[in-house]
Parts: structure tokens; C-alpha cells; sequence
């Protein structure tokens, strides 16, 4: 398939997936505070460092009250990864693709856009937007159902798993780091009911608290760390979305699994060996925010990595030298 | 919702007759509109409007707020066209077309016309359209205008004229399949009833006649459509067209030449192109052959094509049949080649090119409307009964200056359809722009473009100037053979509503 399509493909699934962990982080936050001690501050700075924009943030809005984040993250134009620039961005790129998705895909990821546009209208979204969240999500998993039941599991589709798999690899990275920033600020509250609640809601805003009881049954840091990083199963879990994400790259190149071609698959390689043979308790040893960052770093690489080996099909020196000539004479 | 206010006045209207009964074709129609339960013809609108809107059928609104879409506006009262009418109007584009290109062929070869006196030189050498770089050239098959959209209008008197010849790029044959589609969801009634011929093939006839222009050793070609990208306001029917066709969607970027074959970037590397339906004017297709300046084209693609290596359709340098001056001449240009008396005639032309027609044209400006050889879309020209004096002599100034840019044509009465205006019925002038595809044969879609003058007494139809759509129905005769089907319609049953 054409480069520039794989390329919009890629990018309409990755921001669908964002705009849904962007509702995601923001609801573990409400869930946090809710459940937050009477009289603890409210903590809307570390949810802005958790998505890596603060520095746009503190330029353009100072310090970080509740209307201010919701507002940056939920619909600012400005903000590239606000909900709404991502459904915006998302449409944009399905436009231009619009003859290789299926026309229930773009009727529906229209409508959802539709749907953030007017609520980004609403000059009364910020007071709760508890629903609009609700609504992003559901969206976007219908989004993923639509894709997967009416678009050929071909290169395309792989394309689209491949994008979506690894953004949510890293959100859910992401999240987990809220709850570092947050810890970093009431330290001595860990081993207190306080903290099993607060892992509780983690959990809950990656949508695995039930999953997780089943698998674990009491909470824990350490539990909790290892279903959302490790578990094969979860389909949120870090370790699954990286497992998906590789059988999909190694289907477009038609590399098998195990060995390499490009470097996106040595490094994506790499990153799941690297999960596969780590255990939870040297990863918290070493430190887990320190862990979560390299992995983020790493994702970044494998993205750079794709956009090199099939976004970016380099013209030929000798097309370059005729191009040159021709355009003296 | 009836028709019991509707009047006619004194227009020629496609609905009712002179006498205020339906016509014979429409009569089915306007029995099921009236049997409606009150409120429901409404209802439906904007469903239907809903739908275009969710289904991203819209086109940018420039100079809006940003993100401010519209929906190209929507009608649905429907162009009934008689099969006897019909026919005669595929006979005459056939005709029309065949001479065209004909016409274009010489224009590039031998140029006999000129020679022997039809067509004035000069007036050749002036147009904008001409392409130098064509001369000699003979394009895949000996075909040049594949796809043409011809506006029709009626007048007053019943007759049908041709208004224009679009042969490069013409657009709106996205919404002619579109509009059927949400008529059918909601009319399938009408539908069952009626014998309304088919138009969902056409992209599939614009297949066929794509890849008939493939190098002949290509077994499976491929075919692309190049468009200038989604700033385009035409972008929608560019990837709906690539989606029903089953084929890539490209821009300019995607594609480079390589050895002089034409190629695309894919994920697999290099791929290589047989056929281009290009959607970018002549001027932005190669900027080492036209405008050096182009962003949208593919630097080397007029070699390539030049080499026999890709077919790109229609064929560069095609505008010249369709320069508004040229246009005058078309009647001549049938006659010449054919031999033929013209079956579709055109409105009548003043050329102010000749000193004569000229000076009938100042003399008169309030009364015709004087139009500029070279625009589209509604601009550049002049309605004379609806402007001020002052209007009429400021473009009076304009022709004077460059009289080869002008024509001029009597105001005509267009007819009208019934159209709904706040919830009642009122009648609006409509035109119609036939598709007509030429490859192995040509083929002229039974269907259209209505586009109709939303505003009252208007007869400028253009989308950028307040225009709308219609769904144009062309009824199947009833003695056709079986192959011909009739669309019975899609919907599943019991989606009736």
C-alpha cells in the first residue's frame, strides 16, 4: 500500500487510542481526588506531567487548577493532544484514507468527532464532563470493534493494530506514573488504606479492576504493577500491547517473528524480550518510574523506527540526479 | 404536505404541466408525496440531511470560522426525465462527444479545421486552454475527453440546450451516486413502483474505460486517481470515487518517475502506475513541462506519458474543446466531422471576437448575460437583467478591452421542479449535467447532476453560489430488453418507513 496511506492509518488509530486514554487519565485523577482524604489538596499538576506537555501548560496557562487541566486536556485546539485535537486529527488523516477504510468506519469516527466538536461548543463542558469522558471512550472501543469486524485484517488493518497497540502501550505506561507524581507528594502515606485505593483507582482507569481481582484477589503495588506491565492476557497490560503490536509489524514486513530486517524490528524485538525476562520486583527496585521512562523512550524509537522503514520511502540518488538536471537546462 | 398551493406562473416547470396536473412521469411521484402522513416530507429532509452531514459529504466553508462544514444542499423532489426525452438527449451528447474529440485531434495534428475556415485561427491561439506542448501527440487509443460533464438547461419553449461542455476535470458525479442512495433508504416505496433506471454502475464503467487505456501488454493494470489533496473543496469525490472503484488514491507526492515509468511509494517499496485519472488541471500536472511552480504534480510525468508508459485521463490539452468561445462553434464543428445536423442544440451565442456580435452585445448588456471564456463556477460573468446600469457598463469596459475573452447569451428562462421551502412547495430553476465517459465506446450515465437555484427567482445553480442538488430520475422505457435492469431498489425488506 502506498506509504502516505500506512502512514494515516497508523495515525488515525494512534489518536483515536489517545483521545480514549486522555479520558482515561483524567477520570483516574477525578477517582483519586474523590476518594482523597477531607482536606487533601487537590493534585491537577501531575496529571499534566504525566502526559509529557506540561511545558506547553505552564506557558500558556500557570499554575494548574481543575478548569484549566480539563480545559487543556479535554478541548483546547491548541493543545495537540487535548481529546479534541485528536479526534480532529484523527478525522483528518481518515480523510485522506477514506477509500482504504471501511465507509462504517468513517461514518462512525465522523460522528464521534462530531460528537467532541459540539461538546467543545458547550460552554458549560468543563463543569462535569464525567459523561463526554464516558462517551470518548465508548467511541473509541466502538471505533476498534467497527475497525476489526468490517475492515480486511490485511496490511491496513495491521497498520491500524500496530498504532493503536503501541500508544496504548504507552499510555498505559502513562498511567502508571500518575501515580508516581502523586506519590511523590504524600510519600508517607504508603502501605495505608489511602494508597490500596488509590492503586484500586489506577486500576479502575485502565479498566482492569475487575480483571485483576479475578487474577490477584488483594491489592497490592507490587500486584498491581505487574498485571498492568506484565500479564500476557490483559489486553491493556503493557506486555500484551507490545506482543500484538510486534506479530503486526512482523506481518506487514513478512519478517518472522524472532528475527529482523529493519531496525523497527530489532528494537521492537528487543522491548518485548526485555518485558518477557524482566520481574516485578527488580523492576521496582530499580525503580519505577525510572523503568516506565526508558520504556517510554524506547517506544518512541520503535515509532521513529516505522516511520523510517515505511513512511519514509527515500527517491532514488539517480531519480534525484535526472530530477536536478532537467530542472538547469 | 401537497402541492394544492403549487403554482407554475409561467415557467416551463418539470413536475406539472401548463394545465396544473402532473405529467404522465411524475404522476406516481407526486401520489406518494401528497399520501404522506402531514409533516413527514420534512421529517425526511432532514434525515436525509443528517445522513449527508454524518456521512462527511460536505464541503469547506472558506472564510468561516475554521472547522465550519456544510452539506452541499439537498432536495427531494426529484427531475423526472421521460424515457423518449432521454433518449434523445444520450443521442445527442454521443454525437457531441465524438466530435469533440475529433475536433481535438485535428487541433493537435493537421488542424484541417482551421484550414478550411470553421474555426478562426486566432481564436484557437488566444484560448487559455491550448496546450502547445500537445502538438503531434496521439494520445492512448486516440482518445482525449474520457469524462465529460455537459450542462443542460431547458427553456421556456420545452427545448433542451447545452450551456457548456465541461471536459477537464468536471466534478459532481459523486453526488448524482450519493443522492440516489439516500433517496432509496428513504423512498423505497417509489422506488418499488417507479422504473427508475440504475446510475450505482458508473464506477464501474469508470473502471473498465481506465484501464482500457492501460499500455496494451499490461495484463492487470494498475489504475490511480491523483488529486490535489484534501484542501481540494471536490477531495470527497475524489476518494469516493478511488473507494468505489477499488483503486489508490494518490497525490503528488506519492508518485515520482523513475527510468520514465511512472511509480508510487509504498510500504513495499516502488510500484509501478499504469493509468492516472488525474483531478489536477494541465497547469499543475508536471512542473517541468507547465507551471514550474506546482507543488501537486509529478516532475517528469509528460515524458513518461509521452513515452506510452502511462495513460492519464482526460488527455492534456483537452480544455480546448471546452474554451466558452470554442463553445460557440460547436454546431459547426459537428457538421464539419459528422456531417451531421447537431441533435442538442446550443443557447445562442454572441462570439464578441467578431466586431458585429460585438456591438450587439454593448448595445444590449442588460438583456443577455455576458460570461468570460476562461472562468467557472459562476464567476466572471454577468447577469444583465439583474444588475445596475453602472454594473452593466463597468463589464461593458472589461469586454471592450479583451473582446476573444467574452461571449454573450440571451437570459434564458430556465425551467423549474418543485422545491421545499419552509415546508411548503415552491418552484426553483434547475439545470443538468449529464456524466459521459468515452473509451471503447461511450457510455452516457442515465442520471445527473440537477443542481437547482436555491435562492427565489435565481437562476445561478452554482454550490458556491447558494445552489443545491437534486435526484434526477430517468425512467426506463417499458420495452427495454432484460439485460437493461431497472432499479427496483436495494433496500432490505421491511426497511420501509
Amino acid at each position: 500500500m502506498l506509504s502516505r496511506v500506512a502512514d494515516s492509518v497508523y495515525w488515525m488509530s494512534r489518536y483515536v487510542e489517545r483521545a480514549e486514554n486522555v479520558a482515561r487519565f483524567i477520570e483516574v485523577n477525578f477517582q483519586l481526588m474523590l476518594d482523597a482524604p477531607a482536606g487533601a489538596d487537590q493534585q491537577w499538576q501531575p496529571l499534566v506531567n504525566t502526559t509529557g506537555d506540561h511545558e506547553d501548560f505552564d506557558k500558556r496557562y500557570g499554575s494548574a487548577t481543575e478548569e484549566g487541566v480539563l480545559r487543556f486536556l479535554i478541548i483546547d485546539p491548541q493543545n495537540p493532544n487535548s481529546i479534541f485535537s485528536c479526534l480532529r486529527a484523527a478525522r483528518e488523516n481518515a480523510r485522506t484514507v477514506r477509500e482504504i477504510i471501511s465507509s462504517e468506519m468513517w461514518l462512525h469516527l465522523n460522528k464521534y468527532y462530531l460528537m467532541v466538536n459540539a461538546a467543545a461548543a458547550n460552554p458549560r463542558i468543563l463543569e462535569s464532563p464525567e459523561e463526554l469522558l464516558g462517551d470518548v471512550k465508548l467511541a473509541s472501543h466502538l471505533f476498534t470493534g467497527i475497525t476489526d469486524a468490517t475492515m480486511a485484517h490485511g496490511e491496513a488493518w495491521h497498520f491500524c493494530r500496530l498504532g493503536r497497540k503501541l500508544e496504548r502501550a504507552d499510555k498505559t505506561s502513562r498511567i502508571l506514573d500518575v501515580k508516581y507524581y502523586i506519590l511523590l507528594r504524600s510519600v508517607e502515606e504508603i502501605g495505608t488504606t489511602f494508597d490500596d485505593i488509590q492503586w484500586a483507582a489506577v486500576l479502575r482507569s485502565a479498566s482492569a479492576f475487575e480483571m485483576y481481582r479475578k487474577r490477584n484477589g488483594r491489592i497490592s503495588p507490587r500486584g498491581v504493577v505487574e498485571f498492568l506491565m506484565l500479564d500476557r492476557e490483559f489486553p491493556r497490560a503493557i506486555q500484551f500491547c507490545l506482543l500484538a503490536a510486534r506479530d503486526s509489524l512482523h506481518a506487514i514486513s513478512g519478517t518472522p517473528v524472532g528475527t529482523f530486517r529493519y531496525p523497527s524490528e530489532k528494537l521492537m524485538g528487543q522491548l518485548c524480550s526485555d518485558l518477557s525476562f524482566a520481574s516485578v520486583d527488580e523492576i521496582i527496585k530499580g525503580g519505577l518510574h525510572e523503568y516506565l521512562d526508558e520504556l517510554q523512550n524506547k517506544l518512541n524509537q520503535v515509532g521513529a523506527g516505522i516511520h523510517d522503514t515505511f513512511f519514509a520511502l527515500k527517491t532514488p540518488e539517480r531519480v534525484k540526479k535526472t530530477v536536478r538536471q532537467s530542472q538547469t537546462q | 404536505m401537497t402541492f394544492s398551493g403549487y403554482v407554475v406562473e409561467d415557467h416551463f416547470d418539470e413536475v406539472f404541466g401548463e394545465n396544473g396536473h402532473p405529467r404522465t412521469t411524475a404522476r406516481t411521484l407526486v401520489q406518494n408525496i401528497e399520501q404522506l402522513p402531514p409533516g413527514e416530507l420534512v421529517n425526511r429532509q432532514k434525515a436525509a440531511e443528517r445522513a449527508l452531514l454524518q456521512m462527511g459529504i460536505t464541503f469547506n466553508v472558506y472564510g468561516a470560522e475554521a472547522g465550519t462544514e456544510k452539506i452541499f444542499p439537498f432536495d427531494l423532489v426529484p427531475r423526472i426525465v421521460s424515457a423518449t426525452e432521454w433518449h434523445r438527449i444520450e443521442k445527442g451528447l454521443k454525437q457531441r462527444i465524438h466530435a469533440l474529440n475529433l475536433f481535438i485531434d485535428d487541433i493537435y495534428h493537421g488542424q484541417k479545421i482551421i484550414k478550411d475556415g470553421v474555426v478562426p485561427r486566432d481564436i484557437l491561439h488566444s484560448a487559455t486552454s491550448y496546450r502547445e506542448q500537445c502538438i503531434g501527440w496521439n494520445p492512448p487509443r486516440g482518445i482525449w475527453c474520457h469524462i465529460t460533464g455537459t450542462d443542460l438547461v431547458r427553456h421556456r419553449d420545452g427545448q433542451i440546450y447545452v450551456l457548456e461542455d465541461n471536459l477537464r476535470c468536471p466534478s459532481g458525479v459523486s453526488y448524482v451516486l450519493e443522492n440516489r442512495q439516500v433517496m432509496k433508504s428513504l423512498f423505497p416505496k417509489v422506488f418499488s413502483s417507479a422504473k427508475i433506471r440504475p446510475v450505482s454502475n458508473y464506477p464501474l464503467k469508470l473502471r473498465d474505460m481506465l484501464e482500457y487505456l492501460a499500455p496494451e501488454h499490461i495484463p492487470t493494470p494498475r489504475v490511480v486517481l491523483l488529486t490535489p489533496g484534501i484542501y481540494n473543496s471536490a477531495y470527497f469525490e475524489h476518494s469516493f470515487l478511488a473507494q468505489q472503484m477499488g483503486i489508490e488514491l494518490v497525490e503528488g507526492r506519492d508518485l515520482l518517475v523513475e527510468d520514465g515509468y511512472v511509480v508510487m511509494r509504498t510500504t513495499k517499496g516502488f510500484e509501478r502506475v499504469d493509468v492516472i485519472y488525474r483531478r489536477i488541471d494541465d497547469d499543475f500536472l508536471d512542473p517541468e513541462c507547465f507551471r514550474p511552480d506546482s507543488q501537486l504534480g509529478v516532475p517528469g510525468l509528460m515524458e513518461a506519458y509521452k513515452a506510452g508508459n502511462v495513460a492519464l485521463a482526460n488527455a492534456p490539452g483537452t480544455g480546448i474543446a471546452d474554451d466558452k468561445v470554442i463553445y460557440a462553434y460547436v454546431p459547426r464543428i459537428v457538421k464539419y466531422y459528422l456531417s451531421e445536423e447537431i441533435i442538442l442544440p446550443n443557447v445562442p451565442t454572441y462570439i464578441c471576437a467578431e466586431e458585429k456580435e460585438l456591438n450587439y452585445v454593448l448595445e444590449h448588456m442588460n438583456e443577455l448575460v455576458v460570461k468570460a471564456a476562461n472562468e467557472s463556477g459562476g464567476y466572471g460573468m454577468l447577469v444583465g437583467p439583474h444588475s445596475t446600469k453602472e454594473q452593466c457598463d463597468e463589464f461593458a469596459e472589461r469586454v471592450k478591452a479583451n473582446p476573444r475573452n467574452y461571449i454573450a447569451q440571451p437570459t434564458l428562462a430556465l425551467s423549474r421542479v418543485p422545491t421545499i421551502v419552509d415546508g411548503h412547495f415552491e418552484g426553483r430553476h434547475v439545470d443538468l449535467r449529464p456524466y459521459i465517459l468515452c473509451g471503447e465506446e461511450i457510455f452516457v450515465l442515465p442520471g445527473g447532476l440537477t443542481r437547482v437555484a436555491l435562492k427565489k427567482g435565481s437562476l445561478v445553480v452554482n454550490s458556491s453560489q447558494g445552489g443545491g442538488s437534486k435526484d434526477t430520475w430517468v425512467l426506463a422505457d417499458t420495452c427495454l430488453s432484460d439485460h437493461e435492469a431497472v432499479e427496483v431498489d436495494c433496500a432490505p425488506a421491511g426497511a420501509e418507513n
